[in-house]
């Protein structure tokens, strides 16, 4: 895709920017009939190679005077005045960068450019070519916003967008939600590698290094069906730089050091581009925090060391090319050492105690309970473009995912984990983009794809996630019809086929109780003492359907509209789960008998750009049948306390709400930024749906002024409403310290909280090539102390307190 | 021909790969407390009280089955010692002594019901002079009913002031309907 693009521009320039220059200097040379008579010419060199750039736009600030550059990068304004100006230099492949300039006289200047930093995505967003939905509104994480939080993980960054919030296991286990939904309802594409890393557990983070990527888009909705049907949330792409095709050899550093935590990360990448096409690149990230601080107290035990890298090498030709991409993730993360609770009893002590109820020094040592998950992935793509016919891809993906959870645990066991998952995934694509008519644009592509999950059974403890096979196969049709200038309509199918075929011991007085042994005995294959060894095989035929419009008013305003239909077949937990989470001090059962779930989301984005406003407004209804959640059915006594049950269910959904985004310029240099997210879900029966994020709000103001070096300070105030919509989940037990039955309250919400975030920028005088940014930043900077309803460590612990952060981010 | 090889390469990669290995090997939960067995040895040469929990599926759906062996008298004082079992294993494993070999980081906490005349005392030590409570004594008695319950936890705070500020997690809690006549 990226060479398409990339050549698609290249061939705009050739032909359309000769005429553009002809047309621009024939006005430059007669815009100015001042009294002044100064001339300020010069070259637009890129910074890297010194190569001249030609095409690119210079225009005087606050005037509407502007030259484009020749193919010798030569320009030429006429008829200055003796002052100082502010010009800002643009090109089609490059950063913008405003210069200032002390006319005197006549005078020649050579301006650098940054080739590398935007390469081609920008252009890419504008042009429109690229979107994986016409219809559904795209948003995106920047590369700036990247290298700007490079310590930071995939659900914190992606809070920048309106309607993503995420839900937490302490502030390093964060799991991006997506207009209410998350886990196995969205899907995280690194790469168009989509993760396949055991999503079905709110303690499961991502295994996905943000650094590795150059720019995060969310389409939130199921409606991009190419990648999945599945994705009833949305889905989350993460791409890799494109490289352009000239001779260069450019890298960056990021470093990063942050108070709370006491740690930092350090991020390097070097990419190496060859005119051919040849391309590579090499990327490794180190991040160590020690212990979180809440704002008056240790978290003990939250560290985490993350160690990831990735390697890209490939051609990039117009009619043929290649890419291999390999990365690897490895975390370990502490887990609040004070949320250990493994009943009832537990959780009671720790809900209505005042304080943290275990603290220790300060350590960068990451002890049990804590998990350790390696990602490894290998990508190897081949695509060929046939004339009048289109583009062919095939890609095969391998993915090997392992994941290790230790408990506090005696004797023996103590250094051994308590959960080991290995994941393996095979995945095969075809793909085909059609290139013959410029009004119907349509793309097909085939799927398949084999996974094995492998519960170790040496780890002593009863495996909640059987030993599985499961096979998928997936095939979709997209088209869009362009039916004028103005109008786009876009339309497409999928099916998917799923199996799932495992291995399962239940134990039989589950299997009793649950009459699984009068409906399903006919699965069992093994029979020991207190236990039976189960083969239950199950198979998914699911559409996917989407349809959408989308309307350009008028330059300034454009409406989008999609309906999408997508299915998702239950996920292993959901199915087998059976028996005592130890993160979660409950017991979980899956359903044996669990349909698809299926859901129906209309979309409307209606965007409006003009001078200095630009907002974008986007309502949602998400109506989903045999919607899989879980409720609690009843309390279980064991020896170690009563607990409560929590059986997964199925009933139909609802999920309506908005997002709003808004950005507003009072002047050249103060911005003015406002989100809002609002949702409400509920069920069937009218009960609110448990962990659906509250009405936040975010507004920020920004100072920018370029002419001190590029100095950019902002503001942001992030206030998040308490959620009274949830389901009362609460529920008795005998305390034997009181006496009496007490309710363990599990269900009610934090209160409303206001978080100030203060941050700076500047960019330091460049040195040759090299360019530097210095970043501070405050955030929480009141030191606020408040609990979040999506972090399931709020009833042991506050949230974060204030964190002092600087980054330096040096690109040569 | 070619497309013929390349799809049997696609084939093979598919499935070949996942022809199914040999059935999964059960787990043993080695770490389970199953049962819990309480002595009291009274100070005359009555027969041994013994309280005793049970739950053989651990946390499967079956409750855990308790028994008290007899009442207690006023007049007399006991002493009395815990024994941790997993029997889900057989021999069952004796949990108690991986307890005292950790002794540090464990603890037994009681805690007498409303009604309930006694006073209850942990009579072992851990290694750094902190209650470990695996061992006890009961005095003070009179004639009274009530609900004696022991909590076992794994990693609480040392030194605390009694369950409600150790922290840590609970490995067993057994709950005993004592009458003291």
């Amino acid at each position: 895709m990226s060479n398409f693009i990339n050549l698609r521009v290249g061939s705009f320039i050739d032909l359309k920017l000769p005429t553009l220059i002809f047309i621009y200097f024939l006005f430059s040379t007669i815009i100015y009939s001042q009294n002044c008579n100064s001339i300020f010419s010069g070259f637009i060199v890129d910074l890297h190679d010194g190569s001249s750039l030609s095409g690119a736009i210079i225009k005087i600030d606050g005037t509407d005077d502007f030259v484009v550059s020749d193919d010798k990068g030569y320009f030429k304004f006429l008829g200055l005045c003796p002052m100082k100006y502010s010009v800002t230099v643009s090109h089609i492949k490059c950063k913008s960068k405003t210069f200032s300039v002390k006319l005197d006289g006549n005078i020649e200047k050579t301006l650098k450019l940054e080739h590398h930093i935007n390469e081609l995505n920008e252009v890419i967003v504008l042009a429109e070519t690229n979107k994986r939905s016409k219809t559904i509104f795209e948003n995106k994480i920047s590369n700036e916003i990247i290298e700007n939080n490079s310590s930071s993980n995939l659900g914190d960054i992606l809070k920048n967008i309106s309607g993503v919030s995420s839900i937490n296991t302490g502030n390093s286990i964060v799991k991006p939600i997506i207009n209410g939904l998350h886990g196995s309802r969205v899907d995280i594409l690194n790469n168009e590698v989509n993760i396949q890393d055991q999503q079905w557990g709110i303690e499961h983070a991502p295994s996905i290094d943000i650094n590795s990527a150059t720019n995060i888009y969310v389409i939130k909705g199921a409606g991009a069906l190419q990648y999945s049907g599945s994705a009833i949330g949305g889905i989350i792409i993460a791409e890799p730089s494109k490289t352009s095709l000239k001779d260069s050899l450019y890298g960056k550093t990021l470093v990063f050091g942050a108070s709370n935590g006491k740690g930092g990360s350090i991020m390097s990448k070097l990419t190496r581009t060859y005119q051919s096409g040849w391309f590579s690149t090499i990327q490794g990230t180190f991040k160590r925090f020690g212990d979180f601080s809440a704002s008056d107290y240790l978290m003990s035990n939250t560290g985490f060391i993350d160690k990831s890298a990735s390697f890209r090498i490939g051609l990039n030709q117009y009619n043929y090319g290649f890419e291999f991409f390999l990365s690897h993730v490895n975390n370990e993360i502490g887990i609040l050492r004070a949320s250990h609770a493994s009943s009832a009893g537990d959780q009671i002590r720790a809900i209505e105690s005042e304080s943290i109820l275990y603290v220790d020094e300060f350590t960068y040592e990451i002890a049990p309970p804590k998990q350790k998950v390696t990602h490894n992935l290998a990508k190897l793509k081949v695509y060929k473009r046939f004339k009048d016919f289109g583009k062919v891809t095939f890609q095969y993906h391998f993915q090997n995912n392992q994941r290790l959870e230790f408990d506090i645990r005696r004797g023996a066991n103590k250094n051994r984990a308590s959960t080991d998952l290995k994941l393996k995934t095979h995945t095969l694509i075809i793909d085909y983009n059609s290139n013959f008519s410029k009004k119907v644009d349509f793309k097909l592509g085939l799927k398949g794809e084999f996974q094995n999950n492998f519960p170790n059974p040496e780890t002593g403890v009863k495996r909640i996630i059987p030993d599985y096979d499961k096979y998928d196969f997936g095939t979709y049709f997209i088209s869009n019809l362009k039916l004028n200038k103005n109008w786009l309509l876009e339309g497409g199918i999928r099916f998917d086929y799923s199996k799932i075929d495992a291995l399962k011991y239940y134990r039989k007085s589950f299997w009793n109780s649950r009459n699984y042994n009068k409906s399903h005995s006919y699965i069992i294959i093994k029979e020991l003492a207190n236990q039976v060894l189960t083969n239950p095989v199950r198979n998914f035929n699911n559409f996917s359907y989407t349809i959408g419009l989308s309307k350009k008013i008028n330059n300034s305003n454009k409406v989008l509209l999609n309906y999408s239909i997508a299915s998702r077949a239950p996920n292993p937990s959901e199915l087998y789960s059976e028996g005592l989470h130890h993160s979660s001090a409950r017991i979980e059962l899956g359903n044996l008998s669990f349909s698809s779930e299926k859901s129906h989301k209309i979309g409307l984005t209606l965007s409006h750009k003009k001078n200095n406003i630009n907002f974008t407004v986007n309502p949602y209804i998400n109506s989903i049948s045999d919607f899989i959640y879980m409720n609690p059915t009843e309390i279980q006594q064991t020896v170690r306390g009563s607990f409560q049950v929590w059986e997964y269910k199925q009933t139909n959904a609802r999920i309506w709400g908005i997002d709003t985004d808004m950005d507003y310029n009072f002047s050249k240099d103060i911005l003015f930024k406002n989100q809002i997210s609002f949702l409400k879900g509920i069920e069937k029966n009218g009960d609110p749906l448990i962990n659906m994020p509250p009405l936040n709000i975010k507004n920020e103001i920004s100072y920018k002024k370029t002419e001190f070096n590029d100095l950019n300070v902002s503001i942001q105030s992030d206030y998040t409403f308490k959620q009274n919509n949830y389901p009362n989940n609460n529920f008795e037990v005998f305390v034997p310290t009181t006496g009496r039955m007490e309710v363990v309250d599990v269900s009610s919400t934090p209160s409303a909280y206001h978080l100030l975030n203060f941050r700076s920028s500047v960019e330091l005088k460049k040195v040759d090539k090299f360019n530097i940014k210095i970043g501070f930043r405050i955030n929480n900077l009141l030191n606020k102390k408040y609990k979040n309803y999506q972090n399931r460590m709020r009833y042991y612990s506050h949230d974060l307190g204030r964190n002092i952060v600087l980054n330096l981010n040096l690109n040569y | 021909m070619k497309k013929l090889n390349l799809y049997a390469l696609i084939m093979t990669v598919l499935f070949v790969s996942c022809s199914k290995d040999d059935d999964p090997a059960p787990v043993n939960e080695e770490e389970v407390i199953t049962t819990l067995t309480v002595t009291l040895t009274p100070s005359d040469a009555s027969a041994n009280i013994i309280l005793k929990t049970q739950d053989l599926d651990g946390d499967g759906p079956n409750v855990p089955v308790v028994t008290v062996s007899g009442n207690l008298k006023a007049a007399l004082t006991y002493t009395g010692t815990m024994k941790f079992e997993n029997e889900t294993e057989t021999p069952a494993e004796n949990i108690t002594t991986e307890i005292l070999e950790e002794a540090d980081e464990h603890q037994v906490f009681y805690t007498k019901g409303s009604g309930l005349t006694m006073s209850i005392a942990s009579t072992k030590n851990d290694s750094k002079g902190y209650p470990l409570g695996t061992d006890f004594s009961i005095t003070g008695l009179s004639a009274s009913s009530g609900k004696l319950t022991f909590t076992l936890i794994h990693k609480p705070k040392k030194p605390n002031t009694g369950l409600a500020d150790a922290g840590g997690s609970t490995d067993i809690q057994a709950i005993f309907d004592i009458v003291v006549e």
